[in-house]
């Protein structure tokens, strides 16, 4: 899967791409962020947060409930501030 | 209705945008914002990142959404990316339709939307100091005004 990150997400991960297999174990969008969190330094800090994080799956809004294959593409951003 | 889609880096012309959505039959009424970077508390520019793609898909969902309920002629929405300084256009939303009403309640829609669910993200310099501005909930609560009962 392709994991995407902007704005602040992306500055304290220091990464706006990578590219993952889908880990064992997670089959929702909360489960990829435990994964992530469980990283710890910079992901730590942007995953306990998930309050603070929109996400979309394949360029779509969606809840971290979504479900995930590994062919998704999976973007974590916070609240979209455009216009 | 082909509405017009543009997420650019450059400045964009107003009258020729209002000229293009007079240019269609029937047109009786062409409603438009433009939206300028606010000069405040010392604001010297401001950065715009997108989402490249899902910019342009939401867009597209929005404004399919718009022709469903109103009965439009022709939209155009510009969005700006990149850096930018206070006085500078950001956003233009323009809206064709025999009549008024349409007109105005579309482009208000469109705009509620653009800011509530496309993925733009705005980050401040005041001189040397960068933030992320926050997303209001006073804009949730413009676009919550739309869902339909």
């Amino acid at each position: 899967m392709t994991l995407l990150y902007f704005s602040w997400v992306r500055q304290k991960l220091g990464t706006s791409q990578e590219t993952l297999a889908l880990p064992a174990g997670v089959s929702t969008v909360a489960d990829l962020a435990d994964f992530l969190r469980a990283r710890g330094g910079g992901y730590e800090e942007v995953f306990s947060a998930p309050s603070r994080l929109r996400v979309a799956v394949n360029q779509d809004h969606v809840g971290f409930d979504a479900v995930l294959s590994d062919r998704d593409e999976v973007a974590f951003f916070p609240p979209v501030t455009g216009g | 209705m082909s509405p017009r889609i543009s997420i650019q880096h450059g400045d964009f012309d107003v009258a020729a945008e209002i000229e293009a959505l007079s240019r269609h039959a029937n047109t009786g009424a062409v409603a438009t914002f433009t939206g300028l970077v606010r000069p405040e508390d010392g604001l010297t520019a401001l950065t715009l990142e997108h989402y490249p793609n899902m910019t342009e898909r939401e867009i597209a969902r929005h404004l399919a959404e718009a022709e469903r309920r109103w009965p439009l002629l022709a939209a155009t929405i510009i969005h700006r990316v990149g850096r930018l300084t206070p006085g500078e256009r950001i956003v233009f939303v323009g809206v064709a339709s025999s009549h008024r009403a349409a007109s105005f309640e579309a482009c208000q829609f469109l705009m509620d939307y653009l800011k509530t669910r496309a993925p733009f993200w705005k980050e401040e310099e005041r001189g040397q100091a960068k933030s992320w501005v926050e997303a209001k909930a006073s804009d949730d609560s413009a676009a919550e005004r739309w869902r339909e009962k």
